[in-house]
């Protein structure tokens, strides 16, 4: 095959650019498109202490590695206490002090963005079967009638325990049901009731209680759901519907129905539970997920270097695709241009002018210079200092219109300082060999192709998408790389020789 | 307005990309290049290798040389100025003569010792060679052509240009200036390329400009029919320029001296494509063909011979 080795090694860069790329984006999370904001969650748990001299010990459950959600950071305040994170069955925060003082306040602050793929993170541990308790009657008998009506219309634990929620949260419940409801006053109760029903049936279920997200609120309350074990995966249901699944955007704070609080030495405090919404950059979502999934690939990425560099970069990373651009308008359409990549120069510092100026200003000092050029040839300078002396012009031009604009309050103006001279100085030179050699038709042609390519450059360099996509996934120079030894092995016509050669076909080979 | 690639591909038509990566960097060595990009030395090879062209009156190789040029051109009534290695026919000045303090040029006009020298400082410079690298300028024999193509050319001289491919030449055309090319023979600059048949040296259509034509804008007079003179010594000299350069994919300039016959005037190992629209023939057929033969042949005459005989123009 043609260019074997040619196409074998594009194809090779193309998989590890690709691959680098979509793990960055699906795994890490890093974002494929510009501004793309994560929504992030701050959540508080805020304890009120009253003591007195004796000394006292606060336990607070605290979240584990929620499903659903990444813990982007973790705080917790408490001025003058002892803190300790007791990482067992239940994460809690341990704050001990020796004399409590008249009121403290405790902080728990957990920072939470959502996050789809971690959330295999239940328990895997199979749990055993529960005693059927011991009820007392009346209840006794309602229980097990209604869990005989329940087994003869399910085919397994899942729908065994849908149907039981249905029956139990009727609309019209029957009596049985009805008094199971009547000396329950909270959902928290109600779950431990729907709980050791569960228990008469001997299947594995626990409590959840988790927060609903959402908007921000100050007094939010953890709410108590559901979870019946299958046998080999835990299942969730709305103890108030039967409904299946977790609600949106649901942060579980704990599982299982140990206290949330465990008080020594002092009152027992209310929790007040708020939480805010505020929106940060995926970028540093991913690169605080990337650190959790302890991936090396976020420690090499170019956020780790100082904003200054970065900045830096964020151009110099446009600089292959302007390059790539002109091996497509240079070998495939055939537009001419002074200098290879002198237009993506002018590219660069339309980047600082931005388009119109940058094209007024162009034309402005390359039309000027050459004059001045014209003016030179008939001195007879020797080449090297008559360049020295084209630059010295320009750069005279170019504090001229920066004077001039300022003078006009034309901010624009000033930004030209960044053109880069020595680039126009050598247009204008070359310009002005080809228009003495070529004749003015060739150089403009030239001339007005060098400007095309630097307009397309910049509108390409410079194009939102484009910019960021490199700059967060620098991988894709490897698909320029390869891109750019496939062109180096096209041999087949450019748009222009279409026209160029038009001739040839127009004879048909008559004479041939 | 434009061809499609399918109709450009079934007329064989060679085009840039595939010239450059599939002949001249496949059959081209680099290190050969500077024998035919370095005018001085392709002249040298050529003088050893027994290949007729244009005497060289001398070499200006720095500033300080330049003082030396009215001495060099003093026995010189025409003389020509080319840096040593040009591209594209540029910096060439053509003296056709003097008149008192002036040098005429071919086109007529006038330049004084001091316009000429600049120029030549320019060439020393850099200005027209490759790269802009320093250059040497070089000052030799002035053609004196051929009569046969007074009716055709526009001032200057006209030259041939014979493309070898392997040692065999596979197309050529002649190009003559025109008042547009400011009589260089560079159709870059408005010259016009007439097509040769390889096998009898007999002159075709032109084109100039992209554009095919029959007569010579000018002088109007037809460019078909000519029977170039010394034409199987031109195939000649061709094939043996591509032995002494050693490079697969050349091009072979050749003008026609009044008394000398053909000289050679330069090589070039990137020839342009001009010379299949000349020719209206795709330079891909003839390629082609001879990349297909299993045993190139070797001397100079069966080389010709082989273009002449099975190369279709």
């Amino acid at each position: 095959m043609k260019n074997l080795h040619v196409k074998l090694l594009a194809l090779v860069l193309t998989v590890i650019g690709i691959g680098l790329i979509s793990y960055k984006s699906s795994v890490l999370g890093l974002p494929l498109k510009p501004k793309a904001d994560a929504e992030v969650w701050t959540v508080q748990a805020r304890l009120l202490v009253n003591g007195g001299n004796a000394g006292a010990k606060v336990e607070l459950a605290i979240p584990d590695n929620p499903p659903n959600y990444i813990v982007l950071d973790e705080d917790f305040i408490s001025t003058g206490w002892g803190l300790a994170v007791n990482e067992g069955k239940q994460r809690v925060a341990d704050w001990a002090i020796r004399r409590a003082g008249k009121s403290s306040v405790l902080y728990y602050r957990v920072t939470l963005a959502a996050d789809p793929n971690s959330n295999k993170l239940w328990d895997k541990n199979v749990p055993a079967f529960p005693e059927v308790p011991v009820y007392q009657e009346p209840h006794g008998t309602a229980i097990r009638t209604i869990l005989k009506g329940v087994r003869e219309e399910s085919a397994d634990i899942a729908s065994y325990t849908r149907e039981l929620l249905q029956q139990l949260n009727s609309k019209v419940p029957n009596e049985n049901v009805e008094l199971l409801r009547s000396d329950i006053n909270s959902d928290q109760q109600w779950v431990r009731r729907i709980q050791s029903v569960l228990d008469g049936a001997r299947i594995p279920n626990r409590i959840l209680f988790g927060l609903h997200l959402g908007e921000a609120k100050n007094h939010a309350q953890l709410t108590p759901w559901l979870q019946v074990h299958t046998g080999d995966k835990w299942l969730s249901f709305d103890p108030k519907s039967g409904k299946p699944g977790l609600p949106s955007q649901f942060l579980i704070w704990k599982i299982g129905s140990e206290p949330t609080l465990l008080v020594q030495g002092v009152e027992k405090p209310a929790i007040q539970f708020s939480v805010t919404k505020s929106h940060r950059e995926m970028v540093s979502v991913a690169s605080a997920r990337a650190e959790k999934l302890g991936s090396t690939l976020m420690n090499l990425s170019l956020f780790n270097l100082p904003v200054q560099t970065q900045n830096v970069y964020r151009v110099l990373l446009t600089v292959p695709i302007g390059a790539l651009l002109v091996v497509f308008l240079r070998n495939l359409v055939g537009v001419k241009t002074f200098g290879t990549f002198m237009p993506i120069l002018i590219a660069l510092a339309f980047r600082e002018t931005e388009l119109l100026w940058g094209v007024i200003l162009f034309s402005t000092i390359v039309a000027i210079g050459l004059l001045f050029r014209f003016y030179l040839e008939k001195l007879r300078l020797l080449l090297v200092p008559r360049l020295t002396a084209v630059v010295t012009i320009v750069v005279l031009l170019l504090a001229v219109i920066s004077v001039a604009s300022a003078h006009l309050g034309l901010e624009r103006g000033l930004s030209i300082a960044l053109f880069p001279m020595v680039i126009l100085a050598m247009t204008i030179e070359r310009m002005s060999l080809v228009w003495e050699e070529r004749g003015p038709s060739e150089a403009l042609m030239q001339g007005v192709g060098s400007l095309v390519v630097a307009c397309i450059g910049y509108l390409v360099m410079t194009n939102v998408l484009i910019t960021h996509v490199v700059f967060v996934f620098p991988e894709t120079l490897l698909l320029v790389l390869a891109t750019s030894l496939l062109m180096g092995r096209y041999t087949g016509y450019r748009l222009t020789e279409l026209f160029r050669f038009k001739a040839a076909v127009k004879q048909g080979g008559a004479e041939g | 307005m434009f061809a499609s690639p399918k109709q450009l591909r079934a007329q064989g038509i060679l085009g840039l990309n595939q010239r450059n990566a599939d002949y001249i960097m496949r059959y081209n060595q680099r290190n050969r290049y500077p024998l035919v990009d370095d005018k001085i030395m392709t002249k040298k090879l050529a003088q050893e290798a027994g290949i007729a062209v244009p005497e060289l009156y001398g070499v200006i190789k720095t500033e300080h040389g330049i003082r030396d040029f009215s001495q060099l051109v003093e026995s010189h009534r025409q003389f020509v100025i080319k840096p040593a290695q040009g591209a594209g026919g540029d910096g060439i000045v053509v003296v056709t003569g003097r008149s008192g303090e002036y040098f005429r040029k071919a086109n007529g006009q006038l330049m004084t010792l001091d316009s000429l020298t600049h120029h030549l400082s320019n060439i020393l410079s850099g200005m027209h060679s490759l790269g802009g690298l320093p250059d040497y300028a070089m000052v030799e024999y002035m053609v004196q052509f051929d009569p046969t193509f007074d009716e055709l050319s526009y001032q200057g001289v006209p030259d041939i240009r014979v493309i070898v491919f392997q040692g065999i030449p596979v197309a050529a055309m002649i190009r003559l200036p025109t008042r547009l090319s400011d009589g260089k023979a560079n159709l870059h600059q408005g010259a016009i390329g007439v097509g040769i048949d390889l096998k009898t040296g007999v002159t075709g259509l032109g084109v100039t400009q992209n554009r095919v034509q029959s007569f010579h804008p000018d002088t109007m007079s037809d460019t078909r029919g000519l029977v170039i003179p010394h034409w199987q010594h031109i195939m000649e000299l061709s094939a043996k320029c591509a032995d002494m350069v050693q490079l697969g994919y050349l091009g072979v300039d050749i003008v026609l001296d009044k008394h000398l016959g053909p000289l050679v005037l330069e090589l070039n190992a990137r020839p342009g494509l001009n010379v299949q629209l000349a020719n209206d023939r795709g330079l891909l057929l003839n390629l082609r063909q001879v990349e297909a033969l299993e045993k190139l042949p070797v001397s100079v005459k069966d080389r010709v011979d082989y273009a002449q005989h099975s190369l279709g123009c």
